[in-house]
């Protein structure tokens, strides 16, 4: 009868887990007395337990399959000579692989852009994102409108803005290369490389701002009323009463969105093909995969790009501590 | 008093016509394009001066687009169910049980939503050539399956937390059996939840690009935003610009309706999802 009563028949393979799990007997929470089931407590958790990994088994066996294995596997490949148009002269090379990257000026200029990209953008959205959520917060007319038109750079497919993008500052096809009358600004180094922000930024400004609403949400009207009785000007209510209390809501934001821009693709294949030297990471990564065939050389952009993003969250988790997403992950409700 | 709400609103309305336009532009201007006649193509007007719809009946008469156009709506469909499915039983047992290894799952989570995608296209390239998984649907739904998951798993934990699982207790005190409580209490209750994050999910999987361009090398499971940057029309002559524009209205329109009419699940979507993960 009880929701308990299905999974305890089945069997989960906890190997390990289950000795892991006999030590820590938790004190049971009161709310659990008044289950239905009258057998003894622990038995009646030991089938919460059975159910739980049951459920989450499938979802952790595909997220783990499909990523865990296939990183190691990278560094593996990573490590050797493996050229798909040269099969035959695959061979176990150690780090070789890793000085050749680590001394090329194409990477080091593709991680240039990228980190350019990645400092530029996520600043300008922080600035603008903030401005957005303010006004789908708290504008008096029209919000629904506002909160919709917004939606849709977060959710239009980013080769078609890139597409749109491009056109716009084609010259002769475009609205905005006319405005800007001399040359083509999509095949020079600078012009280009402000377009890809520009493209990034529109496409994903409103998710920074709908990341920041929600924490302006939090801010609790009364405080704001009372900031402004006690004489607090607009700028100060802003920066000493929401800001502290929107402290969490933007560090996820902004951990979210540097991890996002510094993974840009989309934009740069569309808008340039990296051309001009306005390759990313990604871009030359997927070039020496895919145009190149060299799985080697590949494999080891895969892991060294990996590393990159590791660092950078592990810095924002360390710097911003409790701070962090998942730290604090059942407490709040 | 009223003078100033009146200016207020004015003000607030003129920040809103801004904040719609920028969001707007691109859009409008692509679907303008769509719409010019090859002669008046590279004209730079933004308001066609000639409307045509024979972009779009070019389009769908090529194989290249409806092919595309099957796949990406086969592949989006397939993996935005399973994620669901599978997100949504991994979910309901973070909300609800207690069990040893739900915070490491929430963590392996949280690992996959900042996970960088450029990285396991190396890996799964070769991985997938040698399984035969290669440009076939399967070789895009399972890496889109992984990347949901957290999204999915997230935004679907969020949701849960706040049905009033009491209900449930209520409803089988007044004689309602285990199934019938589910069935008629708590399903309604969760059902919006699991809808938002079906169309969030959709949308990253409609989204994606980079998987699609590394794991598939034909017509086969091409979806349309790569068989987009392969448009070249038919001769070196013909410029494909037209045909574009007009794949990438179509593409676009499911991403517009769903915005004009689920707006505020999707907001309330996001927003919970992330700041409670």
């Amino acid at each position: 009868m009880s929701a308990n009563s299905t999974p305890a028949g089945a069997d989960v393979a906890a190997g390990g887990t289950d000795t892991r799990t006999r030590g820590q007997q938790a004190a049971v929470p009161a709310q659990r007395a008044n289950r239905r089931k009258r057998a003894p407590l622990s038995e009646n958790k030991r089938a919460e337990r059975k159910l739980g990994w049951l459920l989450c088994a499938p979802a952790a066996l595909v997220m783990v399959a499909v990523t865990g294995y296939p990183i190691l596997y990278s560094v593996w490949l990573s490590l050797q000579r493996f050229d798909l148009r040269f099969p035959a002269e695959r061979e176990f090379v150690g780090l070789d692989n890793y000085v050749t990257v680590l001394t090329n000026d194409f990477w080091w200029t593709a991680f240039g852009v990228t980190m350019l990209i990645t400092v530029v953008t996520v600043a300008v959205e922080l600035v603008l994102g903030m401005g957005l959520a303010l006004v789908m917060h708290r504008t008096l007319v029209g919000r629904g409108i506002v909160r919709t038109a917004a939606l849709i750079p977060y959710g239009i497919v980013t080769v078609v803005a890139a597409f749109s993008w491009r056109y716009a500052w084609t010259p002769g096809t475009g609205y905005l290369a006319n405005l800007f009358s001399d040359g083509a600004p999509l095949t020079e180094r600078a012009s280009s490389l402000a377009i890809i922000m520009l493209a990034e930024i529109w496409k994903t400004t409103p998710f920074m701002a709908l990341l920041l609403m929600a924490g302006l949400a939090l801010v609790p009207d009364d405080l704001l009323k009372a900031a402004s009785t006690d004489g607090a000007t607009a700028w100060q209510r802003f920066t000493k009463v929401m800001l502290p209390v929107m402290k969490p809501a933007i560090l996820v934001a902004l951990l979210f969105r540097t991890l996002d821009a510094f993974r840009v693709f989309d934009n740069i294949y569309v808008l340039t093909s990296g051309a001009n030297e306005t390759s990313s990471v990604s871009m030359i990564a997927y070039n020496n995969l895919i145009r190149g065939l060299n799985l080697g050389i590949g494999s080891t952009m895969s892991v060294l790009i990996f590393i990159a993003v590791a660092i950078i969250a592990f810095v924002f988790v360390k710097l911003f501590g409790t701070a962090a997403p998942g730290s604090d992950d059942g407490e709040r409700r | 008093m009223a003078d100033t709400t009146t200016r207020a609103k004015l003000q607030w309305g003129l920040l809103n016509a801004v904040v719609v336009v920028f969001a707007l532009i691109p859009v409008l201007w692509i679907m303008s394009l769509s719409f010019k006649t090859p002669a008046t193509l590279t004209d730079g007007k933004f308001i066609p001066r000639e409307w045509t719809l024979e972009n779009y009946r070019n389009i769908f008469d090529t194989d290249q687009f409806v092919r595309a156009l099957v796949n990406s709506i086969g592949i989006a469909l397939i993996a935005t169910a399973i994620a669901v499915v599978l997100g949504t039983m991994a979910a309901y047992a973070i909300a609800r049980l207690d069990f040893p290894g739900k915070r490491l799952l929430v963590g392996v989570a949280l690992l996959i939503a900042m996970f960088p995608q450029v990285s396991l296209v190396s890996p799964l390239f070769e991985i997938e050539r040698q399984l035969g998984l290669f440009d076939t649907w399967p070789g895009l739904i399972l890496p889109y399956i992984t990347f949901a998951l957290p999204l999915a798993i997230y935004t679907l934990s969020a949701f849960f937390k706040q049905v009033p699982w009491d209900l449930e207790k209520a409803a089988k005190m007044d004689g309602a059996t285990q199934g019938q409580a589910f069935r008629r209490v708590i399903a309604p209750l969760a059902a919006p939840g699991v809808f938002t994050t079906a169309i969030l999910v959709f949308i990253f999987c409609w989204n994606d690009f980079l998987f699609a361009i590394s794991l598939t090398s034909t017509e086969r499971s091409r979806t349309v935003p790569v068989a987009l940057s392969f448009f070249t029309g038919e001769s070196q002559f013909e410029d494909p610009t037209g045909a574009i524009c007009a794949a990438a209205v179509v593409i676009t329109v499911p991403i517009i309706l769903f915005v004009l009419f689920f707006q505020r699940r999707i907001v309330s979507g996001l927003t919970s999802g992330a700041v409670k993960g």
